[in-house]
């Protein structure tokens, strides 16, 4: 008997009995599309996160300088050599930032003074709406000039201009000379509440030598690893090997982080549905048993004719097979359909993968031989004999 | 070699035992039967019920394995075959034709004749091909796509008897062919098989029932286990072997 025989046998016996096909598909199908969706949605919320870490900047990397008292602090100068010293620095941008407040005639307002050089508007993904950005030839002179974010900018001018306008931090006049584009709060805090200002000016006007901060652009995510290598190499040898004078963060730490923990949901979710499948094989397996002592008679008169143990193995494991691969591909179609659903309704990101789909396929045909194995045996070992006699 | 096959019969049976072990006791359904068949017979094995003719006919039909004993079937010892071998015997030396009909319900006419054929492993065109020439042998080329539930006694009888024709067996082998008919096509029944028998086919016919066994050439009685050559008795028998 060849398999072609086989299959047009299973699916005879299949849809002749539709309803209950139907039931006994229903665990696959239930299994199936509790994968297809919970995974769909699990993987679309972990694009998402992941998405929104990225446009964090993945090749960012913050260096905090805590130093050995204030002397041996990294000077600016110090700071922007290393982005020679080490390959693949793309950016690098000393700051210094001090809270305090920004007096514009009478308005006042407390906001993030940020000492810093060119590199900055880079690194942090700044664009300047009018006016210009602060200059090397800034820093080098110690310019009084100041660089507001729009949020200041509306908050100290209202709705006037505030370019070449002098504002008061601290006492101290700057120009302003630049107005930031809108760029959106981010979990640091709004990053439209901000001046900038040379970093040689506010180590001046904050009256405190050195940096605290450096952030660092690599070139390429790939090159993030050897980039903290060598700052960190560089750092241990300008602190003289004391590692708890600075910290390398390094921001695809934090994106991998998110990703393995909604990568365990999605996984815990799969567990979950996967277990749903397995129930689904036991109900497989429970109306094949009844299928095989209700159809005892059938056997008996294939085998009298000449079926071998072989072919009526073959016969229910492929019927089996046939029930949860059908089921399959059912669950499939309305697990797609459910998790479409579910991210209309539930405003979600939804991802397919083709691979969990093969997967869940092929997982529920496999169920179905798993599961049909027992009871096809059980019709296969059934003696001619004993099967034509029974009623 | 081509003389020596020709007085080989088709079934030589020797010293046949079959016991069966019922709690604790030991039943002799056969008891050291010998039995031959040549080709072209028409036999009929008559007994009562508990006789141990279906007992006979499972072994002779390679359903069951005997005990003790030879079974030549076709000129190759069988009794002491594995149970696939006995598949392939079944299905490409027997024909069997049943009491109750035995027809798969789900299946269609030509389906059901089809079936020996696809366990045989014959190319789909060829299995069509040969299983509506059987239904044309009984009469019921007009009704191959008919189920059996649509079909009448007599007719669901002819289609058990195409099934068993479909593969051209040497033997066919009926168990009360007409147990489930009533008397008329019971006689329809008995007619077609006579006829089968007159174009060459060996028959080998089970039953109760003496009228029935009257219709074929030879009459072999069961009784206890044993076997009785109707008129002939036991001598002529074993002088045929």
């Amino acid at each position: 008997m060849n398999f072609i025989q086989a299959f047009k046998m299973a699916l005879m016996s299949i849809l002749s009995n539709k309803l209950r096909s139907l039931l006994t598909m229903l665990g696959i199908i239930i299994g199936v599309t509790a994968v297809i969706a919970l995974v769909a949605l699990g993987q679309g919320a972990t694009k998402s996160v992941t998405e929104q870490v990225e446009s964090l900047g993945t090749n960012l990397l913050t260096v905090n300088i805590l130093g050995r008292g204030t002397t041996s602090t990294l000077k600016v100068t110090e700071a922007v050599a290393i982005a020679d010293k080490v390959e693949g620095i793309k950016y690098i941008a000393p700051a210094n930032s001090q809270s305090t407040s920004v007096k514009y005639g009478t308005n006042t307002k407390t906001v993030s003074i940020v000492g810093t050089n060119a590199d900055y508007a880079l690194v942090k993904d700044y664009k300047v709406a009018t006016g210009r950005f602060l200059a090397q030839i800034d820093l080098d002179v110690y310019q009084k000039v100041a660089v507001i974010g729009s949020t200041t900018a509306t908050d100290l001018f209202g709705f006037g201009s505030p370019l070449g306008e002098y504002i008061l931090i601290q006492g101290t006049r700057f120009k302003v000379v630049g107005v930031l584009e809108e760029k959106g709060d981010s979990t640091t805090g709004s990053n439209d509440e901000v001046v900038m200002i040379p970093e040689t000016s506010a180590e001046r006007l904050f009256k405190s030598k050195g940096v605290r901060t450096i952030y660092v652009q690599a070139e390429t995510p790939e090159v993030i690893d050897s980039v903290v290598t060598g700052l960190e190499a560089e750092l241990s040898d300008h602190f003289r090997g004391n590692t708890d004078s600075y910290r390398v963060f390094n921001q695809s730490d934090a994106l991998s982080a998110l990703t393995s923990v909604s990568d365990t949901l999605t996984l815990a979710l799969a567990g979950i549905a996967g277990i749903s499948l397995l129930v689904g094989g036991i109900g497989i397996m429970n109306i094949m048993l009844v299928s095989v002592t209700e159809r005892t008679r059938e056997i008996g008169i294939r085998k009298a004719i000449g079926a071998k143990k072989r072919d009526i193995l073959i016969q229910f494991l492929i019927e089996s097979m046939m029930l949860s691969g059908l089921g399959g591909v059912l669950g499939i179609g309305i697990g797609i359909g459910a998790a479409k659903g579910a991210s209309t309704v539930f405003n979600m990101d939804i991802q397919f993968s083709i691979n969990i789909i093969m997967v869940a396929f092929f997982f529920s045909v496999f169920i179905g031989v798993l599961f049909g194995m027992f009871p096809a045996n059980k019709a296969a070992k059934l003696k001619p004999i004993d099967a034509l006699r029974y009623e | 070699m081509t003389t020596l096959a020709k007085v080989e019969p088709l079934i030589r049976i020797k010293e046949l035992s079959k016991q069966y072990r019922m709690g604790g006791e030991t039943l002799n359904a056969l008891d050291k039967v010998s039995l031959t068949v040549e080709k072209g017979d028409f036999l009929a094995i008559i007994g009562p019920s508990g006789s141990g003719k279906s007992t006979l006919m499972n072994v002779i039909g390679c359903l069951d394995a005997p005990t003790s004993g030879e079974y030549w079937l076709d000129g190759a010892e069988v009794s002491r075959l594995k149970e696939n071998k006995l598949a392939d015997i079944r299905n490409q030396k027997i024909g069997f034709i049943f009491q109750g009909f035995n027809l798969l319900t789900k299946l269609t006419a030509i389906e059901n004749v089809e079936l020996p054929l696809i366990y045989r492993g014959i190319p789909a065109k060829q299995r069509k091909q040969q299983a509506i020439e059987a239904l044309k042998k009984v009469g019921l080329e007009e009704r191959i796509h008919h189920r059996p539930v649509e079909l009448s006694g007599g007719q669901q009888q002819r289609v058990a008897i195409a099934r068993a024709l479909a593969g051209n067996p040497p033997i066919l082998l009926a168990d009360e062919p007409t147990g489930a008919l009533d008397t008329k096509t019971g006689k329809e029944v008995m007619g077609f098989i006579k006829e089968l028998n007159a174009l060459g086919h060996t028959i080998i016919l089970i039953t109760h029932d003496i009228e029935i066994s009257h219709q074929a050439k030879r009459v072999v009685k069961i009784m206890d286990g044993k076997l009785n050559e109707e008129g002939g008795g036991q001598d002529e028998l074993h002088t045929s072997i």
